[in-house]
């Protein structure tokens, strides 16, 4: 396995308080990472310097050997639309468009034809337990079902790299498991990295390995084989 | 797991012989420990010698044994209070990983690294059991839920403790 996208002690600080002092992760192509730690230790912060939404202080960042940090926000953010998928805790489902065009979203910024786009989206519906429910908005789906439109939006361009950050935070233990069983499903299918962000072990069990920040740096333990 | 109860339970449901017993507890109960048929068999005799069960008749059946079993009301009146009564909540007051952090602290040894490595050890096999559950029946799912809830309580202690090691070193060095 290569790794695919790395922190090399990064170091950053919302105005004068550090959330992460040193923080280094690998992580290999295809694998699924729980990132865990207490509230504040800065593991959200890691997965946006990961995801190039935010700019370390110090360190590096690299996705497939490219120096992430030394991007401008023009070439972070075509890197982010068609390189990496994104769920956040709350499904953040733009209400006014209907579910399949949320999922169609992604293929939608990066140029694809819409008459391609929605068709791509569709197929989703029917892999996540969904089909029926394509032309409702936001507001009428449940919690679990806005989640899983969530996790087929941050798939369906078949990113390299999927980012979930507390996926299953707002949803009760079992749509939550649901939620993860599908994601680990379809992410195992395309060959999609995930680095995952949870506080609950039960969901980072569903993870390959799990890595701890705390107070800003990450402690990886030896992987233990299977 | 009491295997006399339980074997009891899967005859309060039919009347059977030991070999289909013993494939159903198997299936459902065994998990990869499947019952022998001597315990089995042994098991049959002490509960007919104690009058839970009788054997009905000496008919055909799936196996060697052609002896069927049928509860009576005194089985079947203790497996009724078996279910009914509340498994006991078992505090583990004096768990072996208790033990170690406090003797870490006592003996200046480093607790943090311990409860690190035990942490892994419980989210390895988390991830076990969470495979069994992704890979198996509602049946095993319910197994495994039942032990990724406990090592999840046991993941919360080893937090808790985690954040309170230095105050907890103050109080055992004393």
């Amino acid at each position: 396995m290569s790794v695919v996208i790395e922190a090399r002690d990064v170091e950053f600080s919302f105005g004068q308080t550090p959330a992460l002092r040193g923080a280094s992760l690998a992580v290999d192509a295809g694998e699924i990472v729980a990132v865990m730690g207490p509230s504040g230790s800065g593991k959200s912060t890691l997965l946006h310097c990961l995801a190039g939404i935010l700019v370390p202080d110090s360190g590096e960042i690299l996705f497939d050997g490219t120096k992430v940090h030394a991007m401008a926000e023009t070439e972070r953010s075509s890197l982010r639309r068609d390189r990496f998928g994104f769920v956040f805790q709350f499904g953040q489902l733009v209400p006014e468009l209907t579910a399949v065009e949320n999922v169609a979203l992604p293929l939608l910024l990066s140029g694809v034809h819409r008459k391609q786009a929605l068709p791509r989206a569709q197929a989703w519906f029917m892999r996540l337990g969904l089909d029926g429910l394509e032309q409702r908005r936001s507001g009428e789906l449940s919690g679990g079902q806005a989640q899983r439109v969530a996790l087929a939006r941050g798939l369906v361009a078949e990113p390299q790299v999927l980012f979930a950050d507390e996926p299953t935070g707002a949803l009760d233990s079992l749509t939550g498991e649901q939620v993860m069983d599908l994601l680990v499903g379809a992410a195992r299918e395309q060959g999609t990295t995930v680095i995952l962000v949870t506080h609950e072990p039960r969901i980072a069990a569903y993870a390959d390995r799990e890595v701890m920040v705390r107070d800003g740096r990450v402690n990886a333990p030896d992987r233990i084989a299977s | 797991m009491s295997v006399p109860l339980t074997l009891l339970g899967l005859l309060e449901r039919e009347p059977s012989h030991g070999y289909d017993l013993k494939r159903d507890y198997d299936s459902f109960f065994g998990r990869g420990k499947p019952l022998p048929f001597g315990q089995v068999y042994s098991t049959l005799s002490r509960l007919a010698r104690d009058g839970k069960v009788v054997i009905s008749d000496v008919a055909p059946g799936s196996g060697p044994d052609r002896k069927r079993y049928i509860i009576t009301d005194v089985g079947a009146t203790e497996v009724e209070q078996w279910l009914t009564q509340p498994v006991d909540p078992e505090p583990h007051l004096q768990t072996v990983l208790f033990a170690k952090v406090v003797l870490a602290l006592m003996l200046d040894r480093p607790a943090a690294e311990y409860l690190d490595t035990q942490r892994s050890a419980h989210l390895h096999r988390m991830r076990e059991l969470t495979e069994i559950k992704r890979a198996g029946s509602l049946v095993d799912a319910l197994l495994a839920d039942h032990g990724l809830y406990h090592l999840e309580a046991d993941l919360r202690w080893i937090e808790m403790t985690g954040a309170r090691l230095d105050a907890l070193r103050k109080e055992v060095r004393r």
